[in-house]
Parts: structure tokens; sequence; C-alpha cells
């Protein structure tokens, strides 16, 4: 432990007040390691704490007594059981995905991304990547570059880690051999090149016998760089503030004590802002200039990358939570579609056409993600076809939103670029995502300007067009009433089309099935065929299950304000049950179909339907009155 | 080029999370131990919303047991917030008369864990701040930012959420809730750094004085009031203490020591070596682990 780097206890001994200014001054750097077991990463982490102080001396003796209990180096203390645990907790059934350890050194405070296990890896990598500045990519010596190292580089350059380590380890184990590590570094250099990376540190060390560990080691002297802390210690980093990038800042949180004050709190992700700066507010684009930056310890002069502040702006300009507030000149762009990279994280797999809820800074919209136009294999970085992205697939799609959003590359603006999608009924985080741009399609395919358009043809047909969609469980009458709807409105001289399941699927949506993805897009041809109809100037009519409020919604943006109606049929499940007009629920009760809603798929009631009718209480002819002199009075 | 300190680092971290959950829970609500983390966590607090109060009481699970000196910093810190305080005590636990001496662990269970999940469902909170850090304890090292609990408050390690970036997923339905800790990345010594640094005002526990003590079962104990039962041949002693770690009295133990200031503290911290958790009798008790405590809801 006489080791210069961590050679802080006579200081703190000595004189404390020397040591809390020395610690107050440090910076904090964030890392993840890649690599498995085998590659020494645990003990080169144990290691790494131990070195550093960071273990008690009641740890230290469980360590002691573990080591020689379960561990793999005889007497030796087996430093890897500091981080493991791992068979505990597996007993315990408890996933093990990215744990988090800290250590500090006397230039730095450390936080690493430790990602066990194989099964998740590409989730958990990705996800202790997100926050990493740096990578360390972990190296048997004895093995040389593998698949995984492929695999975990792939992944670390893919979520934009710029400073990359290679780490050969277990030289002791090859001897200390120069002409073997200079092989390893010269296939990962050109390996590297292939897939991107434009530069790496490749350093030779001994986790185990501490071997270029905090100091260099006397058993390479042919090794001319830095040991692994050294090169920590001295790396200039991207979250460092650089003052020539423009200022953004996602609002988060309006600020009003009183009248008199109303600030916008958020972290600067940025670039750096002053009073006096002008601004833009996002995606309104109206400017105005920052008046003050309120902090709890007085108004600051400047505020630069990284804070969370409070700033107060010259004008009564509209700002929310949601706007992002930006450098008036230069700002990012705003946009509705996108090239993105996909990782998809949850068992379910993705359903295009499905719109998810979409996290982007502190922006929450509504978003659908086309089909992938291709998924990427990890390990051979090949482009795949592929309809869907499953549990750890990663893809580049296509995706769109009903809101435009503010947003930078991901490779300019992590915090702008990167977001994540969340399932509408389970809340679950399905996936992780990166802008790579703005699709121009939106802004260049103009609808055609035609001369005859949606008023024009409403006009002659004197009627007001809408989208009566029924919805409801099966048996719940959908159908009849909807019959008897459009029979009525055709008697009182209005066109109208009644869009049927059975029939729709006969032509239109032949190619469909009945997984959840072609569920999803047999309801989006649907809307999309409805909203045509609307505009041609019908009352159009609908009549599906559709479980969904996703899917429900995304048919309610297609169409202009006030043309869709939403119907909820209300058939208690019980009732709709005793009917059974098709036979469906005994054959979905006895197991023999499978998904059906109500049973074993859910159905989510409408939350604020135009009109509900209630067909215990209402006849169907009852429940056709009411929606004919509802749409038409 | 200009670089943020690792303090500043995780200050910007905490508020940007504390800020998240005041602007996407629907009724959230501060934990407060009355302890150092919950001290950092509401200066943090203060300092996200300035010149606003925090947008949320603060409240305090308690069970009767804590120090003297607790009860009276809880009042105080409350009010110069300008937060409202919640109070509770589990009824059961009070009627039944549940003590740390005769109960063991069903202490904990009852007045923390039981208590704190009534007191959520009783104000009906969906997002609860806790003080608790990764670097306690081996457990907590993957513990999640948000932590979500199904109904019951039950912890479910499968249904936890990736937390990528800074993005935070709180959506959740209708029974669940979230435990939200925004200091997870602090260490025990950034903790007393940062005390010091903003000079936040602490129980006075935390440093030596002279204070009524009794040695039992290894753990040094502090005689704080009329209810602590002496043993046969048990005299209270004087001695210089100090607390690593407060909870409820009986169950905290001290360590001798002349640290009377903050770097005195912070010095002694660094260089002793038995980690923070050993003063807490919770953790010996039985095999218990954090993770079949967490699993049933406590913090």
């Amino acid at each position: 432990m006489s080791d210069p780097i961590y050679k802080t206890e006579e200081l703190i001994a000595e004189d404390i007040n020397a040591y809390l200014d020395l610690h107050q001054h440090k910076s904090m750097l964030r890392f993840i390691t890649c690599g498995s077991v085998d590659d020494g990463k645990s003990t080169l982490i144990g290691r790494l704490l131990y070195d550093s102080k960071m273990i008690f001396e009641d740890q230290l003796e469980s360590l002691e007594y573990d080591s020689k209990k379960v561990g793999t180096q005889g007497q030796e203390i087996d430093f890897a059981l500091l981080v493991d645990g791992l068979a505990a907790e597996r007993e315990q059934g408890i996933t093990i995905d990215v744990a988090y350890r800290f250590f500090a050194t006397e230039k730095r405070k450390y936080i690493v991304a430790d990602t066990p296990g194989h099964e998740q890896y590409t989730r958990n990598m990705v996800t202790g990547a997100s926050t990493a500045d740096l990578a360390v990519i972990l190296i048997d010596a004895r093995k040389g570059i593998l698949t995984q190292t492929r695999r975990h580089s792939y992944l670390a350059h893919l979520i934009g880690i710029k400073n990359i380590v290679l780490a050969v380890n277990k030289m002791d184990l090859i001897d200390y051999n120069q002409s073997q590590y200079d092989q390893i570094v010269s296939d990962y250099a050109e390996f590297a090149q292939q897939i991107g990376i434009t530069g790496f540190t490749p350093i030779p060390l001994s986790g185990l016998k501490g071997d270029n560990i905090a100091s260099k080691s006397d058993a390479m002297p042919w090794y001319d760089g830095v040991s692994l802390i050294d090169h920590l210690d001295d790396l200039q980093i991207s979250s460092d503030s650089n003052q020539s990038e423009d200022f953004r800042m996602a609002v988060q949180w309006v600020n009003r004590p009183n009248l008199d004050f109303r600030g916008f709190s958020g972290q600067i992700t940025k670039g750096t802002i002053a009073p006096g700066d002008p601004v833009r507010i996002l995606p309104s684009g109206k400017t105005t200039i920052v008046d003050k930056i309120v902090t709890m310890d007085g108004d600051l002069e400047n505020a630069y990358k990284g804070q969370s502040v409070t700033l107060t702006l010259k004008d009564e300009v509209d700002c929310s939570r949601g706007d992002v507030i930006v450098a008036a000149d230069n700002p990012p762009e705003v946009a509705d579609q996108f090239e993105t990279t996909i990782v998809w994280m949850a068992e379910d797999a993705m359903l295009p056409g499905r719109a998810y809820q979409m996290k982007i800074g502190t922006q929450l919209v509504s978003a659908t993600v086309q089909s992938p136009k291709y998924q990427i294999n990890v390990n051979s970085h090949e482009q795949m076809a592929a309809k869907t992205l499953e549990l750890n697939n990663i893809g580049v799609c296509e995706i769109s939103t009903d809101k435009r959003i503010t947003f930078e590359a991901y490779s300019d603006n992590r915090a702008m670029g990167g977001f994540i999608l969340i399932d509408r009924i389970t809340n679950a985080t399905v996936a992780a995502g990166m802008i790579h741009f703005a699709l121009r399609r939106s802004q260049n395919v103009h609808w055609q300007a035609i001369d005859i358009n949606r008023e024009a043809h409403a006009a002659l047909k004197n009627q007001k067009p809408r989208t009566l969609w029924f919805t409801g469980l099966s048996g719940s009458g959908k159908s009849t009433i909807a019959n008897l709807v459009e029979k009525k409105l055709h008697a009182l001289g209005k066109h109208t089309y009644l869009l049927d399941g059975d029939n729709v699927r006969h032509g239109l949506n032949k190619d469909l099935g009945f997984t959840d993805t072609d569920r999803v897009e047999n309801i989006r041809r649907i809307a999309e065929v409805a909203n045509l109809m609307t505009d041609a100037g019908l009352i159009v009519l609908t009549a599906f299950i559709s479980p969904f409020r996703a899917e429900r919604q995304m048919a309610r943006n297609l169409l202009q304000d006030g043309e869709f109606i939403e119907i909820h049929v209300n058939t208690p499940l019980k009732v709709a049950e005793q009917r059974d007009v098709k036979g469906l629920y005994k054959k979905a009760r006895s197991g023999e179909l499978k998904n059906f809603t109500g049973i074993d798929s859910p159905y989510e009631a409408p939350e604020n339907a135009e009109i509900t009718v209630d067909t215990t209480t209402m006849s169907a002819e009852e429940a056709a009155d009411a929606i004919v002199k509802h749409i038409l009075g | 080029m200009t670089q943020l300190t690792h303090l500043q680092r995780l200050e910007a971290e905490s508020i940007h999370i504390l800020r998240e959950v005041a602007a996407e829970a629907e009724k959230p609500v501060m934990l407060y131990s009355v302890g150092k983390d919950s001290a950092v966590m509401l200066h943090l607090a203060k300092k996200a919303f300035y010149p606003s109060p925090p947008p949320f009481p603060l409240m305090h699970v308690d069970t009767t047991w804590k120090f003297k000196a607790m009860y009276a910093l809880r009042e105080k810190a409350a009010k110069d917030a300008g937060m409202e305080l919640i109070v509770h005590q589990n009824p059961e636990a009070k009627e039944k008369g549940i003590n740390p001496f005769d109960h063991g662990s069903v202490h904990t269970d009852m007045w923390k864990t039981e208590g704190l999940k009534q007191a959520l469902d009783l104000h009906g909170f969906d997002a609860a701040f806790g003080g608790a850090r990764r670097d306690e304890e081996k457990s907590r090292a993957k513990e999640r930012v948000f932590s979500f609990r199904g109904e019951n408050h039950r912890w479910d390690p499968k249904s936890q959420r990736p937390e990528l970036w800074n993005l935070y997923n709180s959506r959740k339905s209708k029974n669940e809730s979230i435990r939200v800790f925004p200091i997870s990345n602090w260490t025990e010594l950034d903790i007393w750094q940062y005390i010091h640094l903003e000079n936040i005002e602490i129980v006075p526990l935390y440093m030596s004085e002279k204070r009524p003590t009794v040695m039992r079962d290894g753990m040094l104990l502090m005689v704080d009031d009329e209810r602590f039962p002496l043993k046969d041949g048990e005299e209270p002693e004087m001695k210089s203490i100090r607390f690593r770690t407060l909870g409820c009295y009986p169950l905290t133990g001290a360590v001798e020591s002349e640290a009377t200031t903050l770097p005195e503290i912070i010095q002694e911290m660094l260089l002793t070596t038995t980690s923070e958790r050993q003063g807490r009798a919770i953790d010996h008790d039985q095999a218990a682990s954090m993770e079949k405590k967490k699993q049933e809801g406590y913090f």
C-alpha cells in the first residue's frame, strides 16, 4: 500500500484540511468495464477498490475468509470476491444487470459501471455505457481478440464512447511477452478501424499481480506507456464543458413561487450561458434574453455544461416543461420523422406501427416505429433483414412522432439525441434509441395541392364528414349497432360507408394474420382508409374490437379535430360471454382460441369516448338513435 | 474548458433527479430520517427548487425510539425548509408497545417497514425520495435510481427498468409507486465533504461528546432516556463517543472518539477501518439480508 497514487494517508493524518481541499477539487470520471469473469474483470475492479482503500477492515476480514474458503487463489486474496457475490444473487433469482462501484485517487473520483453476465449482455452493457465517459475493454492475453471483444467494442462505439482502453490482462500468464502483446494490439487496431473506432489506448496489465494498474510495472520494461490509473487520471473527457459549443438546456420544471418570479429549471446539456445572452425557445422559436441565473448560492455570472440551474428571461414568453432553451444563433432542428438506431430491451418484441411513448430530454411524445430497415449482428456487424426487433436486437428504424420535437444527432449531443421508448400498457422501458438525422421526406413529399379539397367534397355532399369508431368486446353489439346507424343515416340522405372487419381481411388486409404485430398493422391500415374516405366527404363507420388505446389514439391523430368519434359499446364481459353469438368465448375458455380479448388478452376501455352506449340498459335501436342524434344534432 | 468538480457533478445530477420527480409524479414525498444522508438530500431539494420551497412534504416514519436530539432537529429542519412535516407512527406498534429491547427484528418490521407502507397508503403518495446510497452495501450497488414497487409495495427485482443516460421513466399504473434515490452515486466521504462544504446542519450526535454509555453484545450503546432497561450490574459510564450512523438509539452502536469537528470526523473516517453499516444491529440480525428486507418493502 505504499503506492504514491493512493498515498494520501499521511496527508490525512497530518493536515486534514489540506486533504479536504485536495479532495474537493477532484473531478469525476465514469467508465464501464467490458469483459467476462474469465477475462479477470472482477479481479481488476476488486484490485482498484482495494488499492484505493475503498475496502474497510470488516470487509477485508470477510474477504480474507472467503478467499480461503471459496477463492481461486489459494491462500492469496481473491479480489474478484469483492465485487462478485453473484452466486448468492443467482440463488435468490435476482437478475444482475448493472452494478455501480466507486473509488477515488488523488485526482479523480470514479464511478465504475460493472455489467456481469452474458445473457442480457447487450441490454446491460448499453445501459451501463450510456453514462460512461470511457470504456475499458478487457482481453485475456492468452486468448487475444474474441467474438465478445468485437461485440463489446461495437457496443461501446455504438453508444458513442470516444475513449477506449484496450486492457490486455493476464500478462503474467504469458510471461509478459512483448511480441504477443504487440500482435494483439495490431489485430485490434485493424478491427477497430473497420468499425469506425478512431483511437484507443492499449495497456498491458495484470489485475491479479497489480502490474501497470496503479503504477508502472517492472515486469514490462519494454512498455513505454502509462499505468491504467495514470491514464484515467489524466484523460481529458468530453463531459468537460467546451466554451465554443452552443448553449442547450431542456426545461424540466417551471419555478413559480409567486407572481413576481418565473424561472425555468433544467440541467445544461451543452455550452455556456450568461445574463444578457440572447436565447431561443424551441419548438416555438420565440427569442428573448437571459435575465438572471438563479441559484440558492446567489445569482451566477455564468453557468456551463453539466450544471443544474434556474434561468429567468427578460420577456414573458411561453415556455414550459418539454421546451428547450438554446442559443439564439444556430438552433437545433425540430422535426417529426427520424432515422434512428434502436436497441430493443423488452421480452416482448417490437410491434412496428404500434404507438409507444418516447422520452427524449424532458419531451414526452407518442412515436411509431417502422419495421427495421435492417438489423445489425453485434458479433459480425453484418446488416440483416428483419421484420421486427426482439430482446437484445439492434436495428436501424425510422420513427415518426405525433408532435414535432427538438433534437440533435446523437453523435453531436447525447442528451438531445438519445431517447427511450415506453410501452403504453405495461409502462416498461422497452427500448433505447439514438437519432441519426431527421428525414427530409416529410418536408419534401408535400401533399399534392388538390383544388377539390376536403371541404369541397363535404360541401357537395352537404354533410360533415366523420369517422365513427366503434370499439368494444367481441359480442358487445358493435356491428349490430353500426349497421343500424348506417341504415338510419342512409335513410336521411347521408353518404356513408361501413368498414367491416371480415370484409377488410378478405381484401386489403388478406396478407395479415392474428399476431400482435399484424393486429396493429390491421388497425393502422383501417385508420388510413377511414381517413381517406373521410377526406372524400363520407361518414365512415368502423366496427373492430380495437382493444388498445394506443392504436385508437393513432387513428384519432390521423383525422382532423372533431372528425373522430369514438363510440364505446360498453357491454360487460359477463353479458357478452352469455350472448356468445359466434361461440367464440366458449372456444376461448376451453383454450382452443388463444389471445382472445377479454379472456387472455386485455381490453383497454376508452377513457374519454365521445359516446358511450350501455347495451344492458338500452336496445340496439335506442343506441343507434342516440348516436345519430349526437352526430347530426 | 471548464470542469465541474466531482461534488458539483453529483449535486447537479441529484438536482436533476429531484426535479424530474417533482415534474412527473402526481404526489411525491421526501422520506426524512434525520440522519446525515437525509440532511444532504433535504439540502439538495432546497437548492433544486429555490426560490420556491420544495414542492412536496417531508415525512418521518417514526419508531418513537429515535434519539432525542434527532426529534429536535427534525422540527427545525422542516421549518427552515418551509416544508410541511408529516410524522407517522404505526398505531398497531404503538398499541402493542413494540420496542427494540423485547421484540428484536419485529421492531424494525412493524415500526419501519409496516409503518412506511401505511404512511404511503394513507396519504396516497406515488413517489417517495429516500437517501440510500449504492456504496453502502454490496446488494445496493445495482439498485436503480427509480425503484418500482408493485401492489403492497413489493419490490420485484425482475420488473425493474433499465436506466439510460439521465432519462428516467416514471410512468406507472394505479397501484404502483416509486422509491427514488437521488443520492445513489454519493459515497460516505462525498456526503461528509458536502456537509462540510455547504455547512449543512446535522444532529450533534455525529460529533463527539461525553455521553452515558453501556457496552452490550459488543456494541457501545448510549443511554438516551429512562426507557433503557439496565441489566444487573450495568452502570452507565460517561465516555467520549459519537455516531457514524443514526437509527433507533438502542440499535445504534457508537464509537469512542475525540472528533468534535467535521474535518476531524472525516479524518477519523478515512483512517478507521470499519465500514459504516457495522454500527447498525439490523444487518447482523439472523440471516436477514438487505435484499430480503428490500423485497418486503424496507427502504
